[in-house]
């Protein structure tokens, strides 16, 4: 990605609504045909931003290039972009065709062609049949379709989607996902869709810019992002993670109360820059904690018992209690073979490791709740 | 401009760069400041000057000259003006009181009981509102006047004076303060008294813990409406009022009988300060309201229970009766030869052209008048309320637009009629052309009933999605096409409400327009007045008939089309 030019430069974006600072110094880059998602919680600032690029509600301060083009100071309607709303704004008195066709019939384009555009569009995303119906007689997932289908009506350069599936169902929201990562995929369309949902983000992102109280947090990839969290506030907004509180000691090792653990964050990792002694948060995921054919030999082992073991369906979680590392539980998974394997119950001693590649140290304290016992 | 002081910036890490970013404004931003900007010239000219000329006009004398208060220390010296403040009140408070209690029990009866007929009880009380306030006051003196078959009810009191305004107050203001306290009741929450119930309060505790407290502001806010609406009618105690002299009609004595132009200016500030009062409480009130009706209520669902439901019917039924004998003596009297000793049926109380007060004329300027006001205000007030409810940037513009659309609620119909003569009579006034035509009645009809229709319209605005413009612009279309395209046929319903709104009270308004009228462009209303005047009763209510079956058929057009709308567009508009 980064050889080429970015298709659309954010740079230094602040927004105040009156004295309350809603984006903080944004700065980002999203490369053509890319789809980037903006990810955090409700709040932060993300709806802000994308209507800061839209030109729907102008930052205070910062730049933003689309194309090469400086359109900082642009109204909406000199800027190219497609829009979908949380609620879809259709035209409720205009039928699927027309809500379609809008944005072509004022662009002097034949009759037929428009006719041929609004067909394709809404084959592509299977409502043909649907297409002399109003809005309000169609599901919400096939309003979203039209929606989406008008906002790519005239073919604009840049995709803009504000949470475009929490009004749905759980099941529909999951076909919605893989549909319409599909049609981005096929029209290559520049693409930022904005979510607080992460199971979305991680599946549909090439890209994903987590924010938090108007800032940036970490921009990655799905897996950069899942894997290798840039903070605490990260490694806590995606998936599962234990934080336990420890010490910094040599070469990226920590200690978690008498356990000296090794881990690869030492020197040009994340660790770099921490001393000697310092309280630091160690982070792994349930998944990654070793459980099979742990002995207390094995690098990084930790004698710990069990407290409890949660049924999860294709696996169970454990909760366990480290003897040695205070009154921090540590979240495993266990695979049903190695429960049944074992005959597992609660209450009973296992040792565990924390492989040194999946551990993630960061240098400042991060307490939660979930975690005390 | 400074840049404001950010904490975020003077953080460490932080390096804010660049100024401020200016909007570059579209050339459809432009056309919707132009619009708005033209829209708030229009109520500056049609209310902000006016205003500030009848207030000049009462700090001044005979001549001209400035002279501070000496007109105000003169009228609150003078007893026989001043007491008129006492009277005023005195009726205003009696009125309130008891057209708001009646009201409230009425609407308690159509929405907590389950006594038949609801819809027609409903219908029946709204009669009034297609009346001039003169009209029940007319059937008042046809009823218990010298003459009148139900004399002997007043036990020897009479009904000029005191007694007849407050009765014809009551009836007049009715229907307006029903409609809100209605409105109150069937948004409070369901759930509360089902509550309420299975904890086994009984209806009489019910109704304190529940009921009262939930419609306090609506009940609040109707006192203010009904005090206002009472304190500046004119028709009522014009015909009733006898020697019983009120702030109204001494505006109408000082300017059309004594010509005395520095006193009706003096006397309408003075009915303008309890206007403002009662205007300014009631929108306190009303955001009050606002706050506590968040939530989605459920509507409420009475059970049968037939001794109270009996009790409510009977009320109701009382006071159907009393508005429909209002309505039926003035239709009886306008179609017999000479009440009450010759009581053979003609038409002849119809063949204006034979009394005072411009005839069939009249009659005919009255529709034009209604229909001007009707099309154009409803035009102006849309678009006005769209422009400040959806225009982008210029909050400066749009809150000045929102206020001057407030405005004219707070002054009352004869205050604003006489502020156009000293403003628009002003030889050195260009727009002086207007005075005394057509247009100055349309433009005043318009600006007297804004605030009501620009609010309908705004609620209505409020309930389409906020990001239509959004959409629109995006797809690169003008907000125009979208305004024309979707947003007007999603408001009709509200469009067609405003028009109607207009059209019935331009038939039925008499307070401003009586002071702007020319013998070419005398009114219905004012000719229902002049003939009252006159000594013509018959045909005062003749003409008030006329009016109200005008106006009642513009109720029934609307019904009709409003129901043929919701049918053919029934598709698209379910929830
Ligand atoms: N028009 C506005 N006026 C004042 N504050 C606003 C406005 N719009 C958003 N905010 C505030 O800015 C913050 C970010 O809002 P938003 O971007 O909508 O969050 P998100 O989309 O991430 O949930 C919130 O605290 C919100 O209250
Ligand atoms: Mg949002």
């Amino acid at each position: 990605m980064s050889g080429k030019d970015a298709y659309l430069k954010v740079e230094n974006l602040t927004k105040m609504f009156g004295e309350f600072t809603a984006l903080k110094n944004i700065s980002l880059e999203v490369f053509e045909g890319e789809f980037v998602c903006f990810l955090g919680p409700s709040g932060c600032g993300k709806t802000t931003l994308l209507r800061a690029i839209a030109g729907l509600d102008i930052q205070t301060r910062g730049r933003v290039e689309q194309g090469g083009k400086d359109i900082s100071g642009l109204p909406p309607s000199e800027r190219d972009f497609g829009i979908v709303f949380q609620s879809y704004a259709l035209f409720p008195n205009l039928t699927v065709n027309k809500n379609v066709a809008y944005g072509l019939e004022n662009r002097k384009t034949p009759k037929a062609d428009i006719d041929a555009r609004v067909a394709e569009l809404l084959e592509s995303v299977g409502l043909t049949d649907q297409s002399d119906k109003y809005p309000a007689q169609l599901s919400g997932g096939q309003q979203q379709r039209v929606a989406l289908s008008r906002a790519l009506a005239t073919k604009p350069g840049l995709l803009l989607l504000d949470e475009p599936l929490s009004a749905l169902d759980a099941k529909v929201r999951v076909h919605l996902r893989h549909e319409i990562k599909q049609l981005q995929l096929r029209l290559g369309i520049t693409t930022i869709m904005v979510t607080h949902d992460q199971e979305e983000a991680l599946t549909m992102a090439d890209r994903i810019v987590v924010m938090d109280e108007g800032e940036i947090e970490q921009i990655g990839t799905p897996e950069d992002i899942y894997s290798r969290p840039a903070n605490p506030f990260v490694a806590d907004f995606v998936g599962t993670m234990n934080f336990l509180a420890g010490t910094a000691g040599a070469n990226g090792g920590v200690r978690l109360g008498d356990i000296d653990l090794a881990t690869t964050n030492g020197p040009g990792g994340i660790m770099e820059g921490v001393e000697d002694g310092d309280a630091v948060t160690v982070c792994i995921r349930p998944e990654d904690v070793a459980t099979r054919g742990v002995t207390p030999d094995t690098a990084n082992a930790i004698p710990a018992v069990i407290k409890t073991l949660e049924f999860l369906g294709s696996f169970y979680r454990a909760t366990l209690r480290a003897r040695d590392t205070g009154k921090t539980a540590i979240r495993a998974d266990f695979s049903i073979n190695l429960v049944r394997d074992l005959e597992i119950t609660e209450g009973q001693d296992f040792t565990i490791a924390l492989p040194a590649d999946h551990i993630r140290v960061y240098g400042e304290a991060f307490a939660h709740a979930d975690d005390l016992i | 401009m400074a840049p404001a002081v950010n904490h975020a910036e003077t953080m460490p890490g932080q390096i804010s760069v660049g100024a401020p970013v200016k909007l570059k404004v579209s050339g459809e931003d432009w056309i919707m400041r132009g619009v708005l900007v033209a829209i708030g010239l229009y109520l500056i000219v049609a209310i902000v000057l006016p205003l500030y000329a009848l207030l000049s006009k009462s700090f001044q004398n005979k001549d001209g000259t400035f002279i501070g208060l000496a007109n105000f220390t003169e009228f609150f010296s003078t007893p026989a003006l001043s007491y008129s403040v006492n009277n005023s009140l005195t009726i205003a408070s009696i009125s309130t009181v008891i057209v708001v209690s009646l009201a409230f029990v009425y609407a308690y009866a159509l929405t907590r009981s389950c006594m038949p007929f609801k819809s027609l009880f409903k219908g029946v009380a709204l009669i009034p509102i297609l009346m001039p306030s003169l009209l029940p006051a007319i059937s008042l003196i046809f009823m218990f006047g010298k003459q009148g078959f139900l004399r002997f009810l007043l036990f020897g009191h009479d009904i000029y004076g005191p007694i007849g305004i407050v009765m014809g107050e009551v009836i007049y203001v009715f229907p307006h303060v029903l409609m809100i306290i209605l409105i109150a009741m069937s948004m409070s929450d369901g759930r509360l008294y089902e509550a309420s119930e299975s904890l086994g309060a009984s209806k009489v505790r019910t109704f304190f813990t529940v009921t009262l407290p939930g419609i306090r502001y609506g009940l609040v806010s109707a006192g203010f409406v009904a005090f206002t609406l009472i304190i500046t009618d004119f028709g009522v105690p014009k015909v009733v009022g006898g020697q019983y002299n009120v702030l109204a009609t001494d505006v109408y004595k000082q300017v059309v009988g004594r010509q005395d132009f520095e006193m009706g200016a003096v006397v309408s500030m003075v009915l303008l300060i309890p206007a403002v009062i009662a205007f300014a409480a009631d929108r306190i009130v009303q955001r009050k309201q606002i706050a506590i009706l968040t939530a989605r209520a459920v509507p409420y669902a009475p059970q049968p229970s037939s001794g109270f439901d009996a009790i409510m019917t009977g009320f109701c039924a009382l006071i159907a009766v009393i508005i429909v004998g209002i309505l039926g003596v003035a239709l009886f009297a306008s179609l017999v030869k000479f009440w009450p000793y010759n009581l053979s049926l003609t038409l002849g109380n119809y063949d204006f052209s034979l009394r005072d007060g411009g005839g069939w004329d009249a009659y005919a300027n009255s529709i034009e008048m209604a229909a001007w006001t009707a099309v154009i205000g409803t035009c102006v007030v849309f678009i006005g309320a769209y422009l400040v409810e959806k225009s982008k940037g210029f909050h400066t513009g749009r809150a000045a637009m929102q206020f001057l659309a407030m405005m004219p609620m707070a002054v009352p119909g004869l205050s604003l009629g006489l502020a156009y003569i000293f403003f628009f009579n002003a030889p050195d006034n260009p727009l002086n052309f207007l005075y005394h035509t057509m247009p100055i009645l349309v433009i005043c009809t318009i600006t007297h009933f804004y605030t009501v229709s620009h609010l309908t319209a705004v609620t209505a605005l409020k309930q389409i999605d906020a990001e239509f413009e959004s959409v629109s612009a995006s797809l690169k279309v003008p907000f125009y096409k979208t305004f024309w395209r979707v947003t007007v046929p999603v408001c009709v319903p509200a469009i067609l409400d405003i028009s109607m709104y207009f059209f019935v009270n331009a038939m039925t308004t008499v307070s401003a327009v009586v002071f702007l009228y020319s013998p070419d462009t005398a009114l219905a209303s004012v000719a229902v007045l002049n003939m009252d005047d006159a000594g013509e009763q018959a045909s005062a209510a003749a003409m008030g008939i006329m009016i109200v079956l005008t106006a009642g058929g513009a109720r029934l057009l609307h019904a009709l089309l409003t129901r043929g709308l919701a049918r053919r567009t029934q598709a698209w508009r379910k929830r």
